[in-house]
This record gives structure tokens, sequence and C-alpha cells, in this order.
């Protein structure tokens, strides 16, 4: 016996496919997809999916788990339940625990965590260098073996060019993807906030958007030099997306991602000191914010990613300059994407397209489409599901989001991992 | 002569954390009730009753003479109780959160709580969890809304007026909470602000403010009224904001040379501690103009005002 999504709209990229179909999942895969009404239900359990959306499953390609080390933020047993709540069926977790993902037997603790935890597929992300030091490289060639789908720093940048060129060059031996967290610290100084009006208003000092804009195109162009895949993380900045918009007309092979809050708020939102919207890279002004929806729109920006970064009260509930940068993303990124299509700035396929089919071939780990014989990995949205937005309520172990209290228009409302029902929302 | 009611000059605020958020109204209220709290520095028996059995704690995790020092006598002459706590910058990273620390002054039931930190918006996250009232004596960057007022005070008894004036602020804009708080205070009471300095020290965006802004003191001084002087953090050389000081000197320093661009009746002010020979000559410092050690008079009269009507008194005195 199968379960049957009937009646809903199938938005696949990878299949070129938007039409009202049914879904036959048996056996954790895809066993059929056809159009509607084509596929009997007889013996079948049956999911009535008129009205809502069925996607290859959104894959989350920048986490922070807490696991090891840091298990009062976050676990990867809470993270998973995050995800799958949040209508992700995987994630891709970034190496800043404690200690550092950079040997393999961190990265083979974080794959058995996330067995025992059942909730999402988990992907580690390992080191660039030992300890993130930026100083000795990782053992590239082991952490693979042992499960990494990629490599970064990230948290911190790789400041020494060098480094990175023979980072890119050793990840490409290998066929890994390096992640960057593009940023000039000494441009950026003590920064803890993008310097703007906002930021001379209040004291608080600033990060130029020049400390992004000048490390994003030097890794471009280290990509060009190398040939070595290179994706750039949470890109806030209009230049950055000029940069990588330049550095992929001439052929560089890069990527790149952005969060939502990049494209949901600006830096008003540090106004009274508001720890929740202290984050690296920081929020934007206005004009930042319309060349990052411009940066997805045109697919410049490929990837839609949290940055999940959670915290406890301990790193947020102090004077500003003291607070942990970040915020949590997984439970509110799918309805903040759907504000996107909403608004007009994304079409849905668009949007689907940035969490799942992008980030499934950027890392290279299968999943991302709806086609026959592939894992059951499906996210279940109904757009049209206006809900407030209350912390209390997530399943993460954090509550640091400055979205507590927005009204979004849609949800995820059914998450299945090789065909598990992960999440159910219940209305 | 209008009264404090007609005019409907009021004061009525938990805390007082910045001069931005302030109305023209409330700026006035306070330094009326300051001029009418003058006159008690000047007698034998400088002390009244006022804040009899109330306790006045200041909270300083920033090294401060003069601040701390001017807080505890404006409450010290409204008969107010006051307790002075020192925190060392080391012990705090080391020792409880600020808001437990608050939380536990609090738990003795303190009227009012002064506080100087390193991290700008500290006293609002104070302000926002306690139930007293949080004068904010220096935040970061941020805003010292008491030297504000009594720099605007200063003014206003020396000139008669604030509307109209032009006021030079002179040096490192970038790095000062009194820079902040004197820019939003003069602009409330209808003044023109021109700042100038290196542009190493004048962060971007202040033309967006409202500011006028130029590189060249000269430019700055020429017509002033008020010529004020920011005190030159002398490890900004080694963070790369200037070359030498003696270069600093002779472009960013006032002598009785660019003085003399001034209106005669200049106003020459500086916020303390003076980096003689550096951001001021001597001369200057102490010359005829200087109202500088006026600015520290008036400092102890802006507190027992804020003090007073934080603590529920009205308003007094009439409008400029």
């Amino acid at each position: 016996m199968g379960l049957l999504l009937k009646d809903g709209l199938v938005v696949d990229p990878a299949q070129d496919l938007e039409a009202v179909c049914d879904l036959l999942i048996a056996g954790g895969r895809i066993s059929r997809l056809a159009p509607a009404g084509t596929i009997p239900a007889e013996g079948h359990q049956v999911q009535d999916c008129r009205g809502l959306v069925i996607c290859p499953g959104f894959i989350d390609m920048h986490v922070h788990l807490r696991e090891p080390g840091q298990e009062y933020k976050e676990t990867i047993a809470t993270g998973g339940r995050a995800a799958a709540a949040g209508g992700f069926t995987a994630v891709a977790c970034m190496p800043n625990t404690q200690p550092v993902n950079d040997t393999a037997a961190v990265t083979r603790f974080i794959l058995e965590q996330a067995d025992r935890a059942k909730q999402v597929r988990v992907y580690p992300v390992a080191a660039v260098s030992q300890g993130s030091q930026g100083k000795i490289l990782a053992e590239y060639g082991e952490l693979k073996a042992a499960g990494a789908v990629a490599l970064s720093d990230d948290g911190r940048p790789v400041a020494n060019a060098q480094l990175m060129r023979r980072a890119l060059e050793y990840a490409h031996t290998f066929g890994l993807l390096v992640i960057s967290h593009a940023e000039d610290l000494d441009l950026a100084g003590n920064g803890v906030m993008h310097e703007g009006l906002v930021s001379v208003q209040m004291g608080l000092r600033g990060i130029p958007a020049a400390a992004e804009t000048v490390a994003v195109f030097r890794d471009c162009e280290l990509a060009r030099l190398t040939g070595a895949r290179l994706h750039i993380a949470h890109v806030s900045t209009a230049g950055a997306v000029e940069v990588i918009r330049w550095a992929k007309v001439r052929g560089a092979p890069v990527t790149a991602e952005t969060a939502p809050h990049y494209f949901s708020l600006t830096d008003e939102a540090v106004r009274g000191f508001n720890t929740n919207a202290k984050m690296n890279p920081p929020l934007r002004p206005a004009a930042d914010v319309a060349a990052i929806k411009q940066g997805l729109g045109d697919g410049t920006l490929d990837c839609i990613a949290t940055d999940h970064a959670p915290h406890s009260v301990l790193e947020k509930e102090v004077e500003f300059d003291q607070a942990a940068n970040g915020i949590i993303g997984l439970e509110t990124a799918v309805g903040l994407s759907l504000k996107l299509v909403q608004e007009g700035v994304l079409t849905l396929r668009q949007m689907v397209a940035s969490l799942s089919t992008h980030p499934a071939r950027i890392l290279g780990v299968g999943g991302g489409t709806l086609q026959e014989g592939q894992p059951a990995d499906i996210t279940v949205l109904d757009p049209n599901r206006p809900w407030t937005v209350d912390v209390e309520q997530f399943q993460s172990k954090s509550r640091n989001s400055p979205f507590h209290g927005w009204q979004l228009p849609g949800r995820a409302v059914m998450t299945l991992v090789a065909g598990e029902i992960r999440y159910r929302h219940n209305t | 002569m209008q009264t404090v009611e007609a005019q409907g000059l009021r004061f009525r605020r938990k805390d007082l954390l910045g001069l931005a958020d302030l109305s023209r109204a409330e700026i006035q209220a306070i330094l009326n009730t300051a001029v009418s709290f003058q006159e008690i520095a000047t007698r034998s028996i400088k002390k009244v009753p006022t804040l009899r059995g109330k306790t006045v704690i200041t909270l300083f995790y920033e090294p401060s003479t003069r601040t701390r020092t001017s807080f505890e006598i404006a409450a010290k002459r409204l008969s107010a109780d006051t307790v002075n706590l020192t925190v060392a910058a080391s012990s705090a990273v080391k020792g409880e959160t600020l808001i437990d620390t608050a939380k536990n002054l609090e738990a003795m039931a303190p009227d009012i709580i002064i506080i100087r930190h390193a991290c700008s918006g500290a006293p609002h996250l104070l302000a926002s969890r306690l139930h007293s009232s949080v004068v904010n004596a220096g935040d970061g960057l941020h805003e010292h809304p008491t030297q504000g007022l009594l720099d605007l005070l200063t003014v206003w008894e020396a000139k008669g007026r604030l509307d109209g004036l032009k006021i030079a602020i002179i040096g490192d804009i970038a790095h000062s909470r009194v820079a902040r708080s004197n820019i939003h205070g003069f602009r409330t009471m209808g003044s023109r602000v021109v700042v100038a300095g290196p542009q190493t020290m004048l962060p971007p965006y202040l033309a967006e403010l409202g500011m006028e802004v130029t590189y060249s003191l000269a430019e700055a001084v020429a017509d002033a009224d008020v010529i004020m002087m920011l005190r030159l953090q002398l490890e900004r050389q080694g963070q790369m904001f200037f070359s030498t000081l003696r270069e600093y000197s002779r472009f960013f320093g006032l002598n009785t040379e660019h003085l003399k661009l001034a209106k005669p009746d200049a106003l020459v002010m500086h916020p303390g501690p003076l980096n003689r020979g550096v951001e001021i000559a001597p001369e200057v410092a102490d010359g005829l103009q200087s109202a500088i050690l006026r600015q520290v008079t008036n400092g102890v009269a802006v507190r027992m005002a804020v003090l007073y009507l934080l603590s529920g008194g009205e308003a007094s005195g009439t409008a400029a």
C-alpha cells in the first residue's frame, strides 16, 4: 500500500513541470507521477492535495545545528524537527561546532546523530582549515569519505587569499564545493551592524557594504583562476550581487545564496537595539534589499538558505555590542519566500528552484526533483494559509527570531523524507 | 511672561535615554527647571529637601570623574541618598550580566539608576527591564544627554536664545556621544549645526541628518556663535584615524587665529577633559570667550533638573 498525493499542483523545475498531478509514494520512493485522475486510488492511502503545492523536498544548504558542543542552543534532533516543521527535507550544517567539524570523526558523529534523530537528511559541511583557524588545510579526502558534502570556515572568512586559492584547488581535487563566508575582516573592524544612516544615529560601529563586496570579488577571481567550484554564502549587498553577476557572465564556476532576512528586513530593524536584528553579514538598507530581490529574480542568486543560527537568551539578552550574531530561520523561510511570490518578485517555480532544485544540484546530494524512482523527499505547501509567527510554537530550541508576530501568507503543511511523514500541520 | 503650563512645557517620562527622542518643549522644560536650580549653588547651605527619601544609584561601567561627581552633587543638593558603583569592565565580563546586576540593584528599591556603559544601548536595555527611572550618563558612541543639556543651557544663558545660532562642532564626530547628543539637541532647538574634522572622523550620512559638513576648521568656525571642540582620543592614532598629534593640532585644533574668524562674542566650549595644545590651544581654553568651566557648573544644575523631573517634579521657569 502506498501513499497517494491527489490533485496537488506539482511544481518540479527539474522536469520543467507545473501541473495538477497525482503522485504515488511506495517503498520510500516516488513510484508514479501522472496527470490528475490517472492513478487508481485502490489500495492506497489517499491524501487530498487540492489547493496545495507539491514540491521536491526543500534543502536548506546553510544551517547551524550547534551539535556537538552547544546543545543548549540546538541539537541535531531539535534542529531536524525545526527543519521538518519549516518544510525542509534536508539541511547542510556548518562546521563551527565545538569541536569544529574538521575531522572525519566529527563528520561521522554528526551523521550518526542525524540517523538517531530520524528527522531530515543532514549533510555535514566540513571546515576549510584545521580548527577554522585559516592556517592549515583540513583533510578533505578523508572528510569527503566520511560524508562531508562541502567545505567552509563559515562564521569566519578565509582571510589569507593564498590559503583560499589552495583550498579551492585542493577541494577541486576531491570534487568538493567550497562555500565562502566572504568578509574583509579589516574593513569590518569591530562593527556590529551595517555602516549607514542607522548606525550613525545609534552610535553603533558600522560594517561597510564594501567589506562583503571586495571579499566576494576576491573569491570570484580565485574561482576563475583555479576553475574550482565556489559558492558564496549569505549574500547581502547590491555590490556582491553585481560582482557575482559579472563573474557568472565570464563563466566563473560560482553559485550564491541569500537568506530570507536579507530580502525581508532592512537595517532599520536594529532600531531600539534589537539584538534579534544582529547578524553577520548585517541587515542592509532598502537599496541592497531591492538588489537581493532582483538577484533572486534574475537567477544571479541561486538559492535561498536560512543561515539558521540558534542562540539562547544568554547570547541575545545582553548589550547589543556583546550579543551574538545570527537568527533562527528554518521555520519562517518558506513563509517569507511565499511572501516574495505574493509580491511578484519570484514565481512559484523560481521559489522551488531556489529552495530545492538548485541547492540539490550545487551540493551534489541527490533529491531536488520528483522524478519517478527518486527518494520521496517532498514538501507540500499551502500557499494561501495565512499565519502569525509565534516563536513559542517553534520546534527549534532557540527563540531568536526577528519575525515574531509577523503575518505570513502560507506555509509547509506536510514534509516527507524517504516517504515518511516527518511533519504534518494540524489545524 | 508665559507660565510653564500655558506653554505646555512638561516632562513626563520614566527615563532619560537620549536627546534624539525629546521634543523642543521637553528640552525647554528641562532647561527652565535647571535655571531655577542654578541659584542653589550660590547659597551658603547648598541643599534643598526636594528629593529627601529618594535613592539614586550611579552605576558606572566606564571610568569617569566629572560626570559621576556632577550627578552625585546634583542628587545630594536635592537631599537624595546616593550610592556610587563603579564596575571594572574586566569583572563585568567574568561576572553577572548587566540585566542581573540591575535587577539586583532594583531589588533594593532605588528610585533612579544612572548608568554609564561602553556599549551603545545599554541604558535602553535596562530601561526596558526596570521599574526604576534610568538616566543615560553616556552609552558607547550613542548619546550623553545630560552633557547635551548642559551645553544647551550654557549657550542659552550666554546668548539668550538657541534659535538661529551657528554651532560649529569640531573633531571626532564618529566616536563622540557628546557630539550626537549635541547635534540632536541644538537641531531640535532651532540652531544650525556645522561639523568639521578629517573625513576619517566624520561618519557618513551627517548631511542626511541635517548637518552641514566640512573638512575645514576655518569654514566651520567662520561667523560661528559657538565653537565646540571635541576631545581627541589619543588611541585613535593607532587605529589609523589620523597621522600625528602635531598635524592634527595644526589642522583641527582651535587657536587664537581661528577664533578671530568666528563672531566676536563666540563662545568656546569643550566637554572635557582637555588635551591642551592638541584640540585646543591653552590661551583659547583659558581665554575670555571660554565657557568650559561654566559648562561644568551648569552640569550640576541640569542634572538636578533631570533628577527632579524624573521624580515627578513640575517643570518651572519660562521659555527663552
